[in-house]
């Protein structure tokens, strides 16, 4: 085995370390993409961005940088809450009233206290005095990591599928293709619909209760569609390629023949395709968040964040849209280019 | 006779990467004369296609042309000519016909169209007219029913029926240089003759020049006037065809005269490039076949149908091939020939069992690979192997040579341990005679005599007792395909390998086989020794075969 580590493959990934490097915008991207996913463990760990969703400014407080500007909705929230103490006396008529005395007891022993909000945060506030940036921060962990495993599942569907109904055609590839015309010819965000609702009653909610994983699930569920049908493809076109006739006749199993053999000559188109879904994925999760169908309510995703800008936006609190929006640019346009720089790199041709 | 065009010190060199260049033409110099025909021969690589194109421009981006080149056409230099007027020259006074007709023509437009393309671009005429002169061009280029033809798609045509209207629209506006760059290395040997032979006519007829590229001397010798010599972007040797042929000064052009299979003599070895460039004689002695034992692969009226999906249940069945039978014994050669589509590599296919029969038997020692459940088949798999015909689509692109040769001994678990696999496959690329830094590195850093060479090894690599060849030689150049013929008859005699050699060059097989076996449109037209089926073919086919190959200069002195 020693052989074989020192002769193969240590070399290939090596060069395609040496190559990545060599190529600029590569490493660039490559850079870009390790800063997130750094962020993104100091996110889990609760090092980074751990308090999101205290609230420790005012509503929509302003960013540091604009400081003075009038705060309208603060003011409005301070007055209301100054008006709380007159409550009217509706004893009489409230069948709550007995209970009062009982539970007054329980908040006592309860510590409360109202914790000095800042007028100021570092990139401002949300409507409910939480802090911008801390969301963002902790909304890409999210985003990128719904986008991320969608884009693996569906990629691991699509490429399982098109490989099978590519390689051996006939009935296989007759039924596959049955039920991609099945998924294909209903409308994606109804099918997107009726998996939720699937999903998040009945008897399988309980096995994915909460977190991103209903999501996950959605996206690749119903994105596998198009990998399948580019992986199909190519298979078609190499089965009958002499490489894998040679491979045949030195006694390579199928499977051997269909992922060994092949399946690196296509990874290119698998890369490719893989690095759209992410980007594809993410921006479907910010719709599905923005309909209530995305990520739970106690979570924060971009796509929460662009949801919630949407009314901020009319009030003049651009700050949560720009975050959301700069986070996510940034992210998608150096994946792209490091799956395309990867792609490059795996080449042997383009060496 | 005046010169047409003449290019003085050609020097092209191609940008690869930011600093590295690779110098492709290296000071050429050759005139091609009105009213003849120049010839450009060499092997792939040798810059003979670069210097033909840079008369047209038509290089690739990142070709550089020095400075102090010349290409003189009528007092003009090309090479600094503008854009413009190379644009008027280009299909008008100089036209170019490549190698593949396919990928020339363009598959959604029909013939006609682009015929009368041509002729509209640069003399205006109306569409009517265009295409009234497309028709009588078709005719003149011998394509039947051309009116007919001209509302065809290029696909519904055959090879050389499309070479025939790429030349069509090459002299559409009577040109007074044609280029062609290896016109007929795509086409069977049949077809290559009459596509040919239509070339030299219409060249006769509309007293124009042709420049021919190609890489097989003996071709060239059949029409050309002049020819020059090329290897490694310089000029070996140029002159008119006869000196070449009968008195050549350099070794090289000694070298490609002599490496071409001989019908009259079956020496030891084929003489190679080698040979001549060091001033080695080649062997004189003949070639010596062990007596024929007992089979050890046997075909029993193999018959294989495809069938072919017309409806949502209808299909009709296409006999690909039928009732083909043959023994080989170890140490022989059988050799099967034939032109695209007569059944030849399905017949590789179904020895090996890569397709599976429709009817008959294919035995290895005795046993019916066809009857073999999967598993029972992996012991057999390695007694029986291949190399196919294109070495650049028949080595995974994606893995280094060393795993390509490791993986069929992992597979039949031969070699105790990994590292002593690899130590097999270094011997193995020893044997072959590549270098054994060859592990490491990838099949498209190789030419392709290597690649064949190292799918030679690869078969190799689990000591087969029968090789199947599939065209091994024919994607190769004629200087190279020696050394690849050679290396295959010293593990032949070496390891007692028996072989089915397939190929379309019957003179490649009449060298290598001890039977040979015509074959036509899925059938066995004739079968026999080499020796007897070329001194009295029987039938018709086989002669025609047999008068397709390239005879050389000699032939063509008794014409007119």
């Amino acid at each position: 085995m020693a052989a074989v580590l020192d002769i193969v493959p240590e070399n290939a990934w090596l060069a395609l370390w040496r190559r990545l490097q060599q190529d600029r915008i590569g490493a660039f991207s490559l850079g870009i993409v390790i800063v997130y996913l750094v962020m993104i463990l100091f996110a889990m760990a609760g090092l980074l961005a751990g308090g999101w969703s205290e609230e420790i400014g005012v509503p929509y407080a302003n960013p540091s940088f604009l400081g003075e500007r009038p705060n309208l909705e603060a003011a409005l929230a301070q007055r209301a809450a100054q008006r709380q103490g007159r409550v009217p006396d509706l004893t009489a008529v409230d069948p709550l009233a007995p209970k009062y005395a009982e539970w007054e007891k329980r908040t006592a022993e309860l510590k409360t206290g109202e914790r000095e909000r800042s007028l100021t945060l570092r990139w401002g506030g949300d409507r409910w005095g939480r802090d911008v940036l801390a969301k963002a921060i902790k909304g890409s962990q999210v985003s990128i990591a719904v986008g991320v495993f969608a884009a693996l599942c569906a990629t691991f569907i699509g490429t399982l599928l098109g490989a099978l109904g590519g390689f051996y055609g006939r009935w296989v590839n007759d039924s596959l293709e049955w039920v991609y015309n099945v998924f294909t010819s209903i409308p994606s965000i109804l099918l997107v619909f009726s998996l939720a609702a699937v999903l998040r009653s009945g008897v399988l909610a309980h096995l994915f209760a909460s977190g991103i994983w209903t999501v996950v699930i959605i996206l690749a569920v119903t994105g596998w569609t198009g990998m399948y049908r580019l992986v199909r493809a190519e298979y078609m076109k190499h089965r009958s390629r002499e490489y894998v006739l040679a491979a045949q006749a030195i006694g390579a199993s199928a499977a051997s023949r269909m992922f060994v053999h092949i399946l690196p000559n296509v990874s290119h188109v698998v890369l490719v395709q893989l690095s759209l879904l992410v980007v594809a994925f993410i921006k479907v999760e910010v719709i599905l968040s923005f309909l209530g169908l995305g990520v739970p309510v106690d979570m924060v995703s971009w796509g929460t964040m662009l949801g919630e800008a949407q009314t901020e936006l009319v009030i003049g609190k651009w700050w949560q849209l720009a975050a959301a929006t700069v986070f996510m640019a940034i992210f998608l346009t150096a994946f792209s280019m490091l799956t395309d720089s990867l792609r490059d790199a795996l080449d042997p041709k383009l060496r | 006779m005046s010169a047409l065009v003449t290019v003085r010190d050609l020097r092209v060199s191609f940008r690869l990467g930011r600093e590295r260049t690779l110098e492709a033409v290296r000071g050429v110099h050759f005139t091609v004369r009105e009213d003849a025909t120049l010839a450009l021969v060499g092997e792939s690589g040798s810059g003979k296609t670069v210097s033909a194109m840079s008369i047209l421009r038509l290089l690739p981006e990142n070709a550089v042309v020095h400075p102090a080149s010349r290409v003189e056409y009528a007092g003009e230099n090309l090479l600094s000519a503008p854009a413009p007027r190379l644009r008027a020259l280009r299909g008008r006074e100089i036209s170019a016909v490549f190698q593949e007709p396919m990928s020339s023509l363009n598959p959604v437009l029909t013939v006609g169209e682009q015929v009368a393309e041509v002729l509209r671009l640069h003399r205006r005429m109306s569409a009517r007219a265009a295409l009234e002169r497309a028709a009588e061009l078709l005719a003149e280029v011998g394509i039947p029913e051309p009116r007919a033809r001209l509302r065809s798609y290029p696909h519904e045509l055959s090879g050389g029926q499309q070479q025939r209207v790429m030349i069509a629209m090459a002299i559409a506006n009577e040109p007074k240089l044609l280029i062609a760059d290896e016109p007929t290395t795509a086409l069977d040997v049949t077809v290559q003759r009459q596509v040919l032979e239509l070339i030299a006519r219409l060249r006769e007829r509309h007293r124009m020049s042709v420049l021919f590229i190609s890489h097989d001397l003996g071709l060239v010798g059949e029409i050309a006037d002049d020819v020059v010599v090329m290897r490694d972007g310089v000029v070996r040797e140029s002159g008119p065809v006869a000196r070449i042929f009968h008195a050549p000064q350099d070794a090289y052009t000694k070298a490609l005269l002599a490496c071409r299979p001989r019908l009259e003599a079956r020496p030891r070895r084929l003489p190679v490039i080698d040979d001549f460039m060091r001033g080695r004689t080649p062997p004189a002695a003949p070639l010596e076949r062990p007596p024929a034992g007992a089979p050890v692969m046997q075909a029993k009226q193999l018959r294989k149908e495809f069938r072919l999906r017309t409806g949502l249940f209808a299909s009709k069945a296409l006999v690909a091939v039928s009732d083909v039978s043959f023994d080989v014994a170890r140490g022989r050669t059988v050799g099967l020939v034939g032109e695209s589509g007569s059944g030849k590599t399905t017949v590789a296919l179904l020895a090996l069992r890569l397709l599976d029969p429709s009817a008959g038997e294919a035995r290895l020692d005795g046993a019916d690979l066809a009857r073999l459940t999967p598993g029972r088949m992996l012991p057999f798999r390695r007694r029986i192997q291949i190399v196919f015909q294109n070495p650049y689509a028949s080595l995974n692109p994606r893995r280094t040579i060393g795993r390509t040769l490791v993986e069929p001994m992992r597979i039949h678990g031969l070699g105790a341990s990994e590292s002593e696999r690899y130590e097999r496959a270094r011997r193995l690329l020893e044997r072959v005679g590549l270098p054994a830094d060859a592990m490491q590195r990838y099949p498209h850093e190789f030419s392709g005599g290597q690649r064949q060479r190292i799918a030679i090894a690869r078969a190799l690599a689990v000591e087969p007792e029968v090789l199947v060849c599939d065209e091994p030689v024919s994607a190769l150049d004629v200087s190279v395909q020696a050394t690849v013929l050679n290396l295959l008859l010293d593990l032949q005699e070496s390891l007692g390998l028996a072989y089915l050699f397939i190929s379309h060059d019957l003179a490649v097989v009449k060298y290598m086989s001890d039977e040979v076996l015509v074959m036509r449109a899925g059938e066995v037209v004739e079968r026999g020794t080499p020796e007897a089926i070329f001194a009295s073919p029987q039938h018709e086919y086989t002669r025609k075969l047999i008068a397709a190959i390239p005879r050389g200069y000699s032939k063509s002195g008794s014409e007119p």
